[in-house]
Formats: structure tokens, sequence, C-alpha cells
């Protein structure tokens, strides 16, 4: 992110800031589960974007990699599982009350969102202008991600292994017992 | 920053083209003489059977989870490999090389750690024989 945003810049960031919320908004008001998790993609790749014009670019790749890639495969497995039937016969199990619950909670979120822009952030968690782009600068896109990730929060990386191997753990409990069933 | 990301544009923009030209050309030289079996959905040269809305088997979910899992473990082998000068040496680089006597093991060391774990995680799949279709 330039010191003094451009004209160009500000444009593009307010084009992929527009283009994920009203992603986002056909997202969650589409009937079809696939037409839904393809708006996700949407979203996913102009937050990649915005995380490569915040001079993220290392965390932007792995967000369409990861996200718009590996989760987006699992998501549209998971409707291929569930066998929905289609679109037109689906019953809207989404009453009034849930509606009116989630754009409860939406607006709670929203104005969250007002309140930790406009107030002033602690000192710990703020960098100063320009940081990020003078690291990128200086030592690449992923040095700045690499050297804190394997020197200060080792444990943290160590662990995430612990974790993986979890969800390969459970995953074969799960799939497997239910594929043995049949 | 504009100028880094134009041959990225450059690229998108290509793609862009390819794809709507290879349509729009098929489309404008084409002579549509449509039959039953030409409007078919094309299935790999078979005819095809029943729907496609039907409920697929759970092994597909299990092979799209181990990938997951297996894909966010080599997104944290790419850091530490294009860190991996700075991680294997016990002092700071002096002009892009460890000075004689400094390299140290740490970096090789923590990511034997972690695939030494991960390593676990995929001897019990294979025993287990999630990777085997029946």
């Amino acid at each position: 992110m330039p010191d003094v945003p451009s004209l160009f810049y500000t444009f593009h960031f307010y084009l992929f800031g527009l283009v994920a919320m009203a992603s986002a908004v056909v997202f969650v008001t589409r009937r079809s589960p696939v037409s839904a998790a393809m708006w996700l993609v949407v979203v996913m790749f102009s937050l990649a974007a915005l995380y490569v014009m915040l001079d993220a670019q290392f965390i932007g790749v792995i967000q369409v990699l990861v996200y718009a890639g590996a989760i987006m495969v699992v998501f549209l497995f998971v409707i291929m599982l569930l066998n929905l039937g289609h679109p037109a016969e689906l019953a809207d199990a989404r009453g009034l009350w849930w509606k009116l619950a989630a754009g409860a909670v939406g607006l709670g979120l929203v104005a969250e969102l007002f309140t930790l822009v406009r107030g002033a952030t602690a000192a710990p968690y703020t960098l100063p202008a320009g940081y990020a782009a003078q690291q990128v600068a200086a030592e690449g896109a992923i040095a700045p991600v690499a050297g804190p990730l394997f020197h200060e929060y080792l444990l943290a990386f160590e662990v995430t292994s612990v974790v993986l191997l979890a969800a390969i753990v459970g995953a074969v409990v799960l799939g497997k017992r239910r594929a043995d069933a049949r | 920053m504009e100028r880094t990301y134009f041959p990225v544009l450059l690229l998108l923009g290509f793609a862009a083209f390819n794809a709507v030209a290879m349509l729009a050309l098929s489309h404008l030289t084409m002579r549509p003489r449509p039959t039953p079996v030409k409007q078919t959905p094309y299935e790999s040269g078979i005819p095809p059977l029943g729907d496609a809305r039907e409920r697929f088997s759970v092994k597909f979910y299990m092979v799209a989870v181990l990938f997951i899992i297996f894909d966010i473990e080599t997104v944290f082998m790419i850091p530490w490999g294009a860190h991996y000068r700075e991680l294997s040496c016990a002092v700071p680089l002096v002009a892009g090389s460890c000075p004689a006597g400094q390299v140290s093991f740490f970096g090789l060391g923590e990511m034997l750690v972690f695939i030494a774990i991960l390593l676990v995680g995929f001897i019990y799949v294979w025993k287990k024989g999630a990777l085997q279709w029946d």
C-alpha cells in the first residue's frame, strides 16, 4: 500500500471491496447450493486481490490456492454427498425468524467493524504507514512471514502438524466407518 | 506497484481473449444441424446414464479432505524453502551467504519434526487403506 494512495490504487481497492461484498450478498441469497459455492469463489478471489493490494502477496496467493482451490472442493463434495436435488424442489428452510436473527447478527458485526475502524487501535497492534511495503521491498514477499513463523512462532508451527494429524485421523475414522458400513 | 502487475494483467487479458475467441470463432463458422444425439450432454463418448444430480460416494469426500490436509502441509513448506538460507545459519547472513563455521541445522531440524509428525498420519492413512478405492 503506497503512503499516499493514488487514484489508481483507491479505485481498485473499492472495486475489489465492492465485488467482494456484492458477491457475498449474492452468495447467501442463492437457492442452488452449487451456484452459492461459485459466488463464494468470487468472494475469495476478491479478498485475495485485496491482500495483494495490502502488500500481503504471499497470503493472497495462499488465499487462492487453499480457499478458492482446496476448501471449495470440499464444499462442493459436501453438496454432492448430501444430494440436495434440484434447486426448484428445495423448500426454503430459512424462515422469517431465522432471517431476522441472521440480519441482527450481521448488523452487530458491521457495528463492531465501524467501532474498530473509527476507534484508536492500541499501539502494539498498529504498524507505521507503508511498513509492509518497505518490508516487502527489502526482504521479498515471503521472508516477512517466514522469519517470525520459524523463529518466534516455532512452537505454534510444530503444533500445526499435530492439528493436521488430528484432522487426518478424524477424516479416516469418520470416512472409513461409513464406507465400510455399506 | 501498477507497473509490476502489468504482466499479470496481460496474461489475464490474453486468457480471456483466447476463451472468447475460441467460442466466438466456432459459433461464427459452424452450420447448426442439430440431431437428438448431438444435443445430449457429452459424457466421455458413452450415452449418459441417469441424472447428474445423484448422491456421490463418501470416498470422494475422503480424497478431498486428505488433499486439503497435505495441501496445507505444502503451504508451510513454501515459506520454509524460501527462507532456508537464513534458517540454516546461526547468525544473520553476510552479503547473502553464511559466514564460515556458522551453518546450523536448525532450519532442517524444525521441518523434519513437522514432516515426521505428518508422516505418522500418512502411514496411518496408508495402513487403514483410506487411499484404496474399495
